[in-house]
């Protein structure tokens, strides 16, 4: 199975890796997958209270390629968005710009799930509707 | 790494000798005859490069070359083996016994017999992969007419305790079959020595070309026979029909002649490489998890788990130039991971960070040493990546985190 240029480069140099400070009022964090799955996502972001928008992001990744790709995308794509914004993206948009064959979608929509879910702990930390 | 390519998949297939290959070249058009054409100069020439062949074959593994039957490979000599006996001794029952750890050709064979009326016993093994000669003899029964069980594994290398099972066996006066595929050629496999009646290989697992296969059957004490499974012209004693694959054949022979002649010192060489790759791998590594018993293993082989480190995304920082096989299941469309792993009681979590190494005759300790610098390297990325690792090496008990299956 040959994979996309882009998604090799994003396993190759994945962008923003790392950890914030779970602790900190204005970071969320998303931890999807299971080991037993063989895919874990963690996806974090550190949000401008004032204006909404998502200031840093972070991830790491446990899983193939592909999951591992579709994390660093996803950590590009919310970084400069608001949250509204970033809870919009649709995994499949990220299928498309990676060119996932099919067996990997669930990369995608794990990526998805992520996001969602840093968002979610965000709104839930700051007393937020979700 | 360099670019240039390693191929430690050998359990997979082997690439052919060339000496195997000059050997069958003559044989697509010098010499095309038909082995089964009885009349003509060009069926006696193929007919006698076959019987070259299988006297070599029967050398390898120490019987007479009249129990040697020329399959497509050992899915069919397995398929051959189970449902022929399954058909031809179904008077006097129809109880199975496998294992877990079997082939897929095994495992779907018993599936499609016992859809066809049979009793089908799937042992677990132990935690190293070894069967329990206490519960595999418990197992047989009034009705059971075959044990089959595998030689080598070919996920972990780990060896079968053949003439104790087959001692089981001649107690309970039932047929012994075993699917030999991964250690003929490599080790001695000499099936009369251990009790066993039927047993599957391949040629493309020793250096010959792909397409052609046999099954021993023996032929006294007892004469053990099968009901063919395909049929045709009566061609292998009536076992299974169809033309004989001549070049095939020839060069199914022409490996066996080799391994035979190179396997002590084969093995030798390619079991230090083997030692050599694993010290390395767990001396600069943390975490690194040997699968299956390291006493009882073929020597060329080794399955490693490297944890929090998923395998498909460490094979992809090879950049594609290190050839090996993932017990992972990203690699299928499937979720599951290697059933040989899990039934090792390894974890779903320790099979997805599983590599298997398999080496070969034409690999060199240059590429161990390539492959022990990438591994080192790959497993270092994936586990600065990993947000498992870096919860393990927080202290926090992976155990006691509610994970959010998808």
């Amino acid at each position: 199975m040959a994979y996309s240029e882009k998604l090799l480069d994003h396993f190759k140099h994945p962008k923003n890796v790392g950890t914030l400070d779970k602790t900190k009022s204005n970071v969320g964090t998303g931890l999807v997958g299971a080991p037993e799955c063989g895919d874990v996502m963690r996806l974090q972001i550190e949000v401008d209270e004032a204006s909404g928008m998502i200031t840093d992001a972070k991830f790491k990744t446990f899983g193939c390629g592909s999951a591992i790709a579709s994390s660093s995308l996803a950590t590009e794509w919310i970084k400069g968005k608001t949250v509204d914004e970033a809870l919009a993206i649709d995994n499949m948009e990220i299928v498309e710009e990676l060119a996932l064959p099919p067996v990997k979608i669930h990369c995608s929509v794990l990526a998805e799930d992520a996001i969602k879910g840093a968002i979610k702990d965000y709104k839930a930390k700051n007393g937020l509707q979700d | 790494m360099n670019e240039r390519k390693i191929y430690f998949d050998n359990n997979s297939t082997t690439p052919a000798d060339p000496r195997v290959v000059e050997k069958m070249v003559p044989f697509f058009y010098q010499i095309p005859g038909n082995a089964a054409s009885r009349n003509h100069p060009f069926g006696w020439e193929a007919e006698e490069a076959v019987d070259i062949a299988r006297q070599n074959i029967a050398d390898l593994i120490e019987v007479d070359p009249k129990e040697i039957i020329f399959t497509s490979g050992a899915t069919e000599s397995d398929n051959l083996a189970l449902k022929g006996v399954f058909e031809m001794y179904s008077r006097k029952g129809n109880h199975i016994i496998t294992l877990k750890t079997e082939h897929k050709a095994v495992l779907d064979s018993c599936k499609k017999i016992e859809k066809m009326g049979g009793e089908v016993t799937y042992l677990d093994v132990e935690s190293d992969g070894l069967v329990d000669l206490g519960k595999l003899e418990a197992a047989i029964k009034e009705n059971t007419i075959l044990v089959s069980i595998m030689w080598a594994n070919n996920e972990t290398g780990v060896i079968q305790p053949m003439k104790a099972i087959g001692e089981i066996c001649e107690k309970h006066g039932v047929l012994f079959m075993s699917d030999a595929t991964q250690a003929v050629g490599k080790i001695p496999t000499n099936p009369k020595e251990h009790g066993i009646h039927l047993m599957a290989f391949t040629s493309h697992k020793m250096y010959g070309p792909k397409g052609v296969g046999a099954l021993f059957v023996n032929r006294k004490n007892p004469r053990v026979k099968v009901t063919s499974q395909v049929d045709g012209g009566g061609h292998e004693r009536g076992m299974r029909s169809g033309t004989l694959n001549v070049p095939g054949i020839v060069g199914f022979g022409e490996a066996a002649k080799i391994c035979k002649a190179e396997m002590a010192t084969e093995a030798e060489r390619l079991r230090k490489m083997r030692d050599r790759l694993e010290q390395s791998l767990s001396s600069q590594l943390e975490e690194v998890y040997i699968n299956g018993n390291v006493d009882h293993r073929m020597p060329h082989v080794t399955n490693i788990s490297f944890k929090h480190v998923e395998g498909e995304g460490l094979m992809m920082t090879f950049n594609q130039n290190l050839a090996v096989s993932s017990g992972s299941a990203c690699t299928s469309a499937s979720l599951e991971p290697s059933y040989v792993l899990v039934a090792l009681g390894l974890g779903d979590d320790l099979a997805h960070s599983s590599i298997r190494f398999s080496l070969g005759r034409f690999n060199t300790e240059e590429e161990i040493d390539i492959t022990i610098d990438a591994l080192v390297k790959g497993v270092n990325h994936m586990r600065d990546l990993s947000p498992i690792w870096e919860m393990y090496k927080e202290g926090v008990d992976l155990e006691s985190v509610v994970w959010q299956e998808h």
